[in-house]
């Protein structure tokens, strides 16, 4: 994994070295535990945000030319209302859970105690730089953690801006931001840590993983894939209209369309097809009467790759709407295609781009079928008003989550798990699943002196085996029968 | 090689197969899988306690009490728990998405590998099958080859007693668990060391598939002097030597007591010894033997180090042809030695000691997690003190082992000893997607302040909704805009 200094036992000359040695001694100080540290950084969190939301706005707009209406509803907003969650629900996260002893134990406790796992990693994305890094930290340090945050060098403004405060709002040797590009990645992974979220692509994820294999550190992935939209008729033209106006604030509203729950491509069947069209090349001309209330393309290599996406020969023929490309602004107009062929790029990879296939089928029922045949997304979209429908796509169809009747608003539910499954990812979070995910769960077990079964040790014989076998059975009649000579 | 690649393939294939015809979804299917595997408990006691003799010597006291029953727990609180596991969970949605109602559903992840250890081979390979049965999925099981009776047994009886289609016993050794993990699993779960572990999480890297691993360590018992002392050396030897002769992950592995108390304890441990297993152990019933030579060999060898044959306290005897060691108590090991760097899987307890009891934590904590750590003392502070300051999968105070017998309870490692857990619901959620399904059927509320075009009213409101202001919420929810129609 790219080449590094000589390491020693305790990696001291590893790159990072340094970085690390501080966090894992801020951690083994203990102050990231107590509750008045927890809530004093999530506290300076949310003055960072607050203070400083003109900045962070202007990095977002600088990174991705996303407009702060877009910022603050996706990002900053939602960050804010987490924290504040966070705050709220802490105490209640903390408290060991009791939970039930069998008598044969009596007397004696047991409880699910919720600890840190020390000092984490979390790798962001470029996409909701912002989101992506704090969010998580919102968890890591919920959970008492000591953390390093690494966020994506593609979006180095955020990266620059978060570089910048996190140190003057939150505790600077606990929790740290690590700047820089694939190698600073894997240098930081030679180190071993308690824990590794990392949001971004499957192939990176490969190497994360493999790198924390090593070392035994569990790892969260929060990957992507081909979100789909199954769109069946709608009954009134209102519905269809709101429906409509939701389809495209989860494509082209979403960072363009550079959202791992963007919808990546749509699901009608062939006669409603041309009435959803005719509604989204209206809608999109109400809605983005201006470039700059789309987000841009985040840099050359994605614009480039988006633009050979469309340049496809087998392609290009299929683009109804849109197609138009500012290579020097690196905008590309909202489009739309119908039927790009199934296992051309713009069909078989994840597009990231303000780029909407429509494929159309005979029934709507079939794209239950043509989703499951592709690997398991993110998320699953479906507009209906079938409760039949909504039931088979649940059961039969698997995806991080599915949202009916909307896109991507899931994001914003604290009470819904966020994570993916198979090629989308594993491990979630989101309010307290954030918290979990930083957390172990210690099972802990008190017991007394008060009561001791004599049968539970050897030399074994046949009676003690009969008592015992009453009691695994929680048969405590028969037990005390026994125990008293009364049964044989 | 090939033979055992296309063994593997075809055990995927088959199953995936099975899996997709949607037989595994239904709570009848997984009710039915779980009573077969009861009656099996049930009905070939004998032979299970057969094979656990020939692969272990292990007594039937061990096999009955450890192994089947607490498969037959198992079964049947998965049985009694199923329909409860398998309900989505409403969770309340925020207002602001009203209306809205959303839910997690618990889902099957699709088709699952199980590798198992061969110390518990009964156990740990029907455990962790019963969660992935219970979850919905399909499972290919592969035992341990060092315990070879249990596993001929396991691939002989688990396809008469449940579904062959979905469940499928694969057998062998290095070539067949590595063309195993070069496929593509929807979830691993591996009990063993944690050098195996690391190979098991590098294969499943490649396919981003997730893992549970179930590893060791050196599980600490501390014990400090205002105990009841013969029922914590009783208590320390059951969860030692009655366990398998020390070889299970969650034996004590080593003591630390104070210099003072050092003697009493050792006398007592002595005693408790001598009542359990007689005065020639090598002869007792009640103890099982090492598993073979290789960890005979290995654990001759810890005892043999010359900084620590001199520190045997009691014990020390073995039969290399029986593969018998007798419990070998041994006082005051240099650190450094073997004996207290690698986990000892077997029966020698090595005892530090320290000067004053609270210096154990520094003891512990210079190692790394193990998988239980255990506390003898009736001082609450240093109760306290224990569960804040030491960290492992799972800790016990005044007695050894039993905490996994409680389904309640998470069962698994931290740091070196592993990662997720099981028992009770944690097997249910170890083979589990929990999917968040949101439902906005209701047209009623349309905020059009969400979309473009942007204008400073309609960000007012948006900030307004996302601090759960309720003014901002109704001006959202009736789809004001704030401003000119936009």
């Amino acid at each position: 994994m790219g080449t590094t200094k000589a390491a020693d036992g305790a990696g001291a000359l590893l790159g990072f070295g340094e970085t690390v040695r501080e966090l894992r001694e801020a951690y083994e100080g203990g102050r990231t535990r107590s509750v008045a540290w927890r809530q004093a950084q999530l506290r300076g969190l949310l003055r960072l945000l607050q203070e400083k939301e003109a900045e962070a706005f202007q990095a977002l707009r600088t990174d991705l030319g996303k407009h702060h209406a877009e910022a603050y509803r996706d990002e900053v907003g939602l960050l804010i209302k987490s924290t504040n969650g966070a705050l709220r629900q802490l105490g209640k996260w903390m408290t060991p859970e009791k939970v039930w002893v069998p008598l044969i134990a009596f007397p004696a406790t047991a409880q699910v105690v919720p600890e840190p796992l020390g000092v984490v990693l979390v790798f962001s994305c470029w996409n909701v730089p912002l989101g992506l890094s704090l969010e998580p930290l919102i968890g890591a340090i919920a959970a008492g953690n000591a953390v390093a945050l690494k966020p994506s060098e593609l979006s180095p403004c955020t990266s620059r801006f978060l570089a910048d405060n996190i140190g003057r709002y939150m505790d600077s040797s606990a929790v740290k931001v690590v700047q820089g590009g694939p190698e600073v990645g894997e240098q930081l992974m030679e180190h071993r840590w308690d824990k590794v979220l990392f949001t971004g692509s499957p192939r990176i994820a490969r190497a994360v993983m493999a790198a924390a294999s090593r070392h035994l550190t569990p790892v969260a992935l929060e990957l992507g894939g081909k979100c789909p939209c199954i769109f069946d008729a709608m009954g009134s033209a209102r519905d269809l209209q709101i429906s409509v106006n939701r389809i495209i604030a989860g494509k082209w509203s979403s960072c363009a369309g550079q959202a791992c729950i963007a919808i990546d491509y749509v699901l009608v069947e062939e006669r409603f097809a041309p009435i959803l069209i005719k509604v989204l090349k209206s809608t999109l001309k109400r809605f983005f009467q201006e470039t700059d209330h789309m987000a841009r393309i985040v840099n050359k290599r994605h614009f480039e790759r988006l633009s050979n996406l469309l340049e496809d020969r087998s392609v290009a023929p299929s683009v109804l709407h849109g197609g138009s490309m500012d290579a020097k602004n690196l905008y590309i107009e909202p489009t739309i295609l119908l039927n790009p062929p199934l296992d051309s790029a713009i069909m078989t990879e994840e597009i990231f781009g303000p780029l909407l296939p429509i494929i159309t089928v005979k029934k709507i029922e079939d794209s239950i079928a043509f989703v499951k045949a592709m690997p398991k997304p993110l998320a699953i979209y479906a507009f209906t008003r079938d409760a039949a429908l909504r039931r088979r796509i649940v059961d039969e169809t698997s995806s991080g989550c599915v949202t009916f009747n909307d896109a991507v608003v899931q994001y914003a539910i604290d009470g819904l798990p966020f994570g993916g499954v198979g090629q989308s990812g594993f491990g979630q979070y989101h309010g307290k699943y954030s918290f979990e995910m930083f957390s172990h769960k210690k099972a802990v077990m008190k017991r007394g002196y008060l009561v001791e079964l004599t049968l539970r040790y050897p030399p074994w014989d046949e009676s003690k085996v009969t008592l015992m076998r009453y009691l695994y059975r929680f048969n405590y009649f028969a037990f005390v029968l026994s125990f008293l000579g009364l049964r044989r | 090689m090939d033979a055992a690649v296309a063994a593997a393939a075809e055990a995927r294939e088959r199953l995936r197969a099975s899996f997709a015809s949607g037989r595994t979804r239904p709570a009848a299917w997984r009710e039915a899988q779980l009573r077969g595997l009861l009656r099996m408990a049930a009905e070939m006691e004998d032979d299970i306690c057969a094979a656990l003799r020939a692969d272990l010597a292990k007594p039937q006291t061990e096999s009955y009490v450890h192994e089947i029953s607490l498969v037959t727990t198992s079964c049947k609180f998965a049985l009694k728990n199923l329909k409860k596991w398998m309900k989505p969970q409403k969770v309340p949605s925020r207002l602001l998405t009203f209306p809205s109602t959303a839910r997690v559903a618990a889902e099957p992840l699709g088709v699952v590998l199980v590798v198992s250890a061969w110390n518990y081979p009964f156990l740990l390979a029907i455990d962790p099958v019963v969660g992935a049965i219970a979850a919905g999925n399909a499972v290919v099981l592969k035992p341990s080859e060092v315990a070879p009776a249990t596993s001929s047994l396991l691939a002989d009886l688990l396809p008469r007693y449940v579904d062959a289609s979905c469940v499928r016993v694969v057998q062998g050794g290095i070539p067949e668990t590595t063309a195993l993990l070069e496929l593509k699993w929807d979830k691993i779960f591996y009990t063993g060391n944690s050098k195996v572990g690391r190979i098991v999480m590098s294969y499943a890297a490649k396919h981003l598939t997730p893992v549970v691993l179930e590893l060791g360590g050196k599980c600490p018992v501390v014990v400090d002097s205002n105990v009841n002392l013969h029922v914590a050396a009783k208590r320390i030897a059951a969860g030692k030597w009655g366990c398998n002769s020390g070889q299970a992950c969650i034996s004590p592995d080593y003591i630390v007591t104070t210099k003072s108390f050092a003697p009493k304890l050792l006398e007592s441990l002595k005693k408790v010894l001598g009542k359990f297993y007689g005065q020639d152990p090598l002869r007792s019933p009640d103890l099982s033997r090492i598993v073979n030579s290789n960890h005979f060999n290995r654990l001759r060898g810890l005892m043999d180090d010359e900084t620590v044959a001199g520190k045997i306290a009691f014990g020390g005897q073995s039969d290399e042809q029986q593969l018998r060691i007798a419990p070998t108590l041994l006082l005051d090991v240099p650190l450094d030695s073997a004996i207290m760097k690698e986990e000892i899987f077997g029966p020698l307890l090595p005892i530090i000691t320290v000067d004053k009891i609270g210096e154990s934590f520094a003891v512990i904590n210079s190692m790394t997690k193990p998988l239980a750590a255990y506390l003898f003392t009736n001082d609450s502070r240093l109760k306290q003190q224990f569960e804040r300051d030491i960290s492992a999968g799972g800790m016990i105070f005044n007695d050894t082992g039993i905490h996994l017998t409680n389904p309640h309870l998470p069962f698994g490692g931290v740091g070196e000893s592993g990662m997720g857990a099981y028992h009770g619901a944690f097997s249910f959620d170890a083979f589990t997607h929990r999917k968040a399904v949101l439902d906005r059927s209701s047209f009623l509320g349309e905020a059009r302040a969400r979309y473009p075009p942007y204008t400073p009213a309609k960000l007012s409101i948006l900030r307004g909704v996302l601090k759960g202001n309720p003014m901002a919420m109704v001006q959202a929810a009736v789809g004001c805009t704030g401003g000119r129609r936009a």
